[in-house]
Formats: structure tokens, C-alpha cells, sequence
């Protein structure tokens, strides 16, 4: 029991999953205690979608996602609250948040949060650490807590109510962030959000030539293609291929993993397709841990048999 | 202007990794190190904005440790001026490395990169932390740097494919997700030859500060659910793929 606070997330004027995930996940925990929720902006205006919560604490800090602002404005409302348990995202705003508040107000943080218990007085918090090949326990009395997308159920923290809403007044951050602008994606050829089967292909393939083995198996297959963010960041494939944390998330009925070891930033964007089968010579990658069915040879040979024999 | 790349090292997780005898570590006996795979698009970033004329002068900067001078060197091959070791100290989570960077960065530089995590930072990305402690601020999550007078441009990613664009008055200390371009790769010749006529400066480590906070009362591979169903050939495959209609 103790005091909860979860930093929401919000884009384009909607609460973002994270929101719900933490929150459920907040009042299980402070089970008496308060539980806070911060919204940034107008957000406020939409303080009912978070019933969850005993109370909504409303800063400014504007409209839009500002580093420097957000960061400044959880801290006032920490600082000044003393909550036993802070949530905030594991995600592209959380971190520019979590950390700086913690280091800040000499509170312990704690990142890549895939479970959070009571524990004696505080709290036994496990990080998904290695590229999710080890998973450590931290206890503390308090935290700051960096949440995983996708480690607590968001139905938990959705429900209607009127939550009481209090204001805090201020001017957050000394304006060296200035927000500019937010930039869409560029329009694809394909949406594979929408694809039914999806061959994806990461590190693995080696090289940007070898992606056509899996391009042919992918025809065969009246498949679509995507990919992990290296083969993004190599620029072998468009942006609007990228599967996980930060491209896209998707659910098709089967998932072909090529050569993709499984990063939790990756498998935040697939695990949920309906059957995931690996092809990946590490048998210890974590793909496997999510994947259903799996394989360890060659994934080029593979991909040649089974382009032969579909074909 | 002047940009500072703090490096750091990392278990490589190419290799098979294992508890110690405590139950709270890794078993560091075989470990093998490799540079932060983010802490090299950071490097790359830099020296791409020195190439691109909107920077004087690039310096890594890493913590002593093992192969840290090979790391260094390399980094000089693949176009930092100048390179940095921090001694005296062994820092053990991200606080005590913002902390050790902290102690050479202050006032010295328009902008620090650096990786936007890595695989061992459980108490916080290093980044955030060390703007805190140098009171500037951070972005972190980048994949475009342009500086134009005193600030940065930058873009920073959030998810399916949204992006947001801030303009950061320096100095600050930036997250980077992803270079412009591909790290490039340093010729073992190349850096052979600069370990000859290149050296390397060295600062003591002021501090380390009081680090996380918090410790690891337990570590242990993640619990194995009931896995993969592991198919023998590609007969089994196919099986499965006409099983859930799809060929």
C-alpha cells in the first residue's frame, strides 16, 4: 500500500494504451493508497476517461510532448506529493521523463519494468534486461518505475468515472526545448497493420540482397514483408516496413521471423500476431520464448525449400 | 563548436549469458565486450555533422576498462579529433557513468551524444541522467541532429512511425536512436596505424557519486513459458502453414 502516480501519455489528443496499462497497474498497487493520475495540456478535458484513478492531478506544460516541460512539471507534482511509486512509460516520452525526475529528486529508478509487486514496504520491481535474455529484481522503498508497453493489461485501468481534478499552476522548463512540429509517416505502398501473413526479416539476413530470398518466399506465401529497425537503420527497407516500439504494431494471422533474435523493442510490435514461427540458428534467441513454432538451420535454406516446394 | 560522444561498453549478446555464483550479475568470466550498438550511431552522427561542416571538433569519450583503448582508437579511425579514457574508477550502473562523464563535460561542450540506451542500463538511460546532472537539456530517442547558431534541430521518434521536431538550445546532451546513415566500419590497418601516432588523454574520475539507489536482489534468464514447438524439416513446416491455411 502507499501512494501511486502515473505520468500519462498522450498524442494527437488521445490517451495512449500505456496510460491504461500503468494505471491498472497502479491502483492494484496502491490497494488504499492514492492513485494519481497526471495529465499534461488539455488532456484534462478528458480526465473522465481515467475512472481508474482516485484523483487527476492537471499541470500545463502544454499541448504537445516537450521534453523539457513534461519533465519539469512530474517533478513539481512529485516533489511535492512524495508518491511511494511513480509509473511512467518505457517509451520515447517516458524516458526523456523518468530518468530526470528520479536523478533529480534522488529517487532510485528503475527501467524496463515487466512486473511490479508489493513487497514489504516497497517494491520488487523486474527489468527486462540483455535484450530480454535476463530479467532482474530490484527492491525498493521507492521508485521511479519506467513501464514496458504491453506488461500490464490495459481493460485494468479503462473505466469511466469523474475523478476530482486539481490543478497545478506553473511555468515548467525554461524554454531551451521549443516543440516545432509533428511529422506523419510517409504514405506506403503497403499497410502491413492490415496484412494477414507477414515475413519479416532482421540482422540475420545478413545482407540488403539476401532480403529477396525472403521477398520471393513472401510471393509465394501471398505474404507481405517487413522487418526489425537494423534493417531500417540500414537503410535496406522503407521506415513504413519497421515492426515494433517504434514502427508499427501488428497482428496477422501468421508471423514468419527471419533471422530476428527477438529484442523486447521488436517483440512489442508482434507478439500478439495469432501464430508467430521463428527461423533464427541462436537457439537461445527470445524470439523463440514468444514465437509458437521454431526452427534453428539456415534460414536461407530454408526459405529456398520452402519457396521450391510452395511454389 | 564542440561535441563530446560518451562510449561505453556492453556484454556482448551474441554470446551465451550466465548468473554468477551471487544470483545478481552476470558471469563476467567469458563475457565478451562490445561498444553500445547506440553509442556507435552516436559517434557516427557526430562525425557525419563534422563532415557536414556544423561542427569543429569531435571527442569521445569512454571509461577505462577492458579493450577500452582499442575502442578509442577505432573511434579516432573512424573520424573523432580527439579521444578521451576517464580512470581511477569503475563505474557500475548508468548514475555512476553520468556521474564519471558528468565530471569532464561540464561547460566545455555545445553538445554531448551519446546512445539512447543499452542493454545493462536498469537504473535509467545514462543520457537523461547526465543532462540532469549537468543541468541541460535532453532529448533522447533521436534520429536527425542539425545545428544551426546556438540550437539544434532534431527529430525525435516516437512510435508507428510518428516523429516529433524540436528545436534544443545548447549546450544539451542528446539520446541518439539511429545515425543518418549506416556506422561505418574502421579497417583494422587503419586503426593500427593511428594507435602508432594517435594517444589517447587521460582524466581521473573526480566522482562516481552515490550511484542508482537501488540494488539487484535477484537476476535469472526469463522464465521459458512452454516456448517453441521446434520443427524438424521443412516437411513440418509446411504442415503447419497448410494447418493455419495459409499455404
Amino acid at each position: 500500500m502507499g501512494d501511486v502516480l502515473v505520468i500519462t501519455e498522450h498524442m494527437q489528443g488521445e490517451f495512449q494504451d500505456i496510460t491504461f496499462e500503468m494505471l491498472g497497474k497502479a491502483k492494484e498497487l496502491a490497494n488504499g493508497g492514492r492513485c494519481s493520475a497526471l495529465v499534461y495540456g488539455a488532456m484534462k478535458n478528458k480526465a473522465a476517461e481515467l475512472g481508474a484513478a482516485d484523483r487527476v492531478v492537471s499541470v500545463g506544460a502544454g499541448d504537445d510532448f516537450n521534453p523539457e516541460a513534461y519533465a519539469a512539471a512530474a517533478k513539481a507534482v512529485v516533489q511535492s506529493e512524495s508518491p511511494s511509486l511513480v509509473l511512467v512509460g518505457s517509451t520515447s516520452m517516458g524516458m526523456d521523463i523518468g530518468p530526470v525526475v528520479g536523478t533529480a529528486l534522488n529517487l532510485p529508478v528503475v527501467a524496463y519494468c515487466s512486473g511490479i509487486e508489493s513487497e514489504g514496504g516497497g517494491y520488487a520491481l523486474t527489468s527486462q534486461m540483455y535484450g530480454g535474455k535476463m530479467n532482474t529484481t530490484t527492491q525498493a522503498a521507492t521508485a521511479v518505475a519506467l513501464v514496458l508497453a504491453g506488461a500490464f493489461s490495459a481493460d485494468a485501468g479503462r473505466g469511466d468515472g469523474s475523478p476530482a481534478v486539481e490543478e497545478v499552476a506553473g511555468e515548467f522548463g525554461s524554454g531551451r526545448v521549443q516543440f516545432q512540429q509533428l511529422i506523419e509517416p510517409e504514405a506506403a505502398d503497403v499497410d502491413i497493420t492490415q496484412s494477414d501473413i507477414l515475413v519479416a526479416v532482421g540482422r540475420g539476413i545478413g545482407s540488403k540482397d539476401d532480403i529477396e530470398v525472403a521477398q520471393e518466399l513472401a510471393e509465394t506465401l501471398n505474404a507481405d514483408i517487413a522487418c526489425s529497425r537494423p534493417i531500417v537503420d540500414a537503410g535496406w527497407m522503407p521506415k513504413s516496413c519497421q515492426v515494433g516500439k517504434s514502427g508499427l504494431k501488428v497482428t496477422p494471422k501468421v508471423y514468419i521471423a527471419l533471422g530476428i533474435s527477438g529484442a523486447p523493442e521488436h517483440l512489442e510490435g508482434m507478439k500478439s500476431s495469432s501464430t508467430i514461427i521463428a527461423i533464427n540458428t541462436d537457439k537461445h534467441a527470445p524470439i523463440f520464448d514468444v514465437a509458437h513454432y521454431g526452427m534453428t538451420e539456415d534460414l536461407f535454406d530454408i526459405c529456398e525449400e520452402l519457396t521450391e516446394s510452395l511454389g | 563548436m564542440k561535441i563530446a560522444v560518451a562510449l561505453k561498453q556492453v556484454p556482448d549478446l551474441s554470446e551465451e549469458l550466465e548468473v554468477d555464483g551471487s544470483g545478481k550479475a552476470l558471469d563476467t568470466e567469458y563475457l565478451k565486450f562490445r561498444l553500445n550498438e547506440y553509442d556507435e550511431h552516436a559517434l557516427e552522427e557526430a562525425v557525419c555533422l563534422k563532415e557536414a561542416g556544423q561542427v569543429d571538433e569531435v571527442v569521445a569519450i569512454a571509461v577505462d576498462g577492458e579493450d577500452t583503448d582499442k575502442m578509442l582508437f577505432s573511434a579516432m579511425a573512424k573520424g573523432a579529433d580527439r579521444v578521451v579514457k576517464l580512470t581511477g574508477g569503475e563505474p557500475s550502473d548508468s548514475h555512476q557513468f553520468a556521474q564519471a562523464f558528468a565530471g569532464v563535460l561540464g561547460g566545455d561542450y555545445d553538445l554531448i551524444l551519446t546512445g539512447v540506451q543499452s542493454v545493462d542500463d536498469r537504473d535509467g538511460q545514462m543520457g537523461p541522467i547526465l543532462s540532469t546532472l549537468l543541468d541541460v537539456p535532453c532529448v533522447s530517442v533521436v534520429t536527425r541532429v542539425e545545428i544551426q547558431g546556438g540550437n539544434a534541430s532534431v527529430h525525435k521518434e516516437y512510435f508507428g512511425g510518428l516523429t516529433g521536431e524540436f528545436a534544443v538550445q545548447l549546450p544539451a546532451v542528446l539520446g541518439i536512436q539511429a545515425a543518418r546513415q549506416t556506422p561505418r566500419y574502421a579497417p583494422v590497418s587503419k586503426v593500427r596505424q593511428i594507435q602508432q601516432s594517435a594517444s589517447i588523454e587521460e582524466v581521473a574520475i573526480a566522482s562516481l557519486g552515490d550511484g542508482a539507489g537501488s540494488e539487484v536482489s535477484a537476476m535469472s534468464p526469463p522464465e521459458k513459458g512452454s516456448g517453441a514447438k521446434m520443427l524438424g524439416s521443412v516437411e513440418d513446416l509446411i504442415e503447419v502453414l497448410q494447418e493455419k491455411g495459409v499455404a
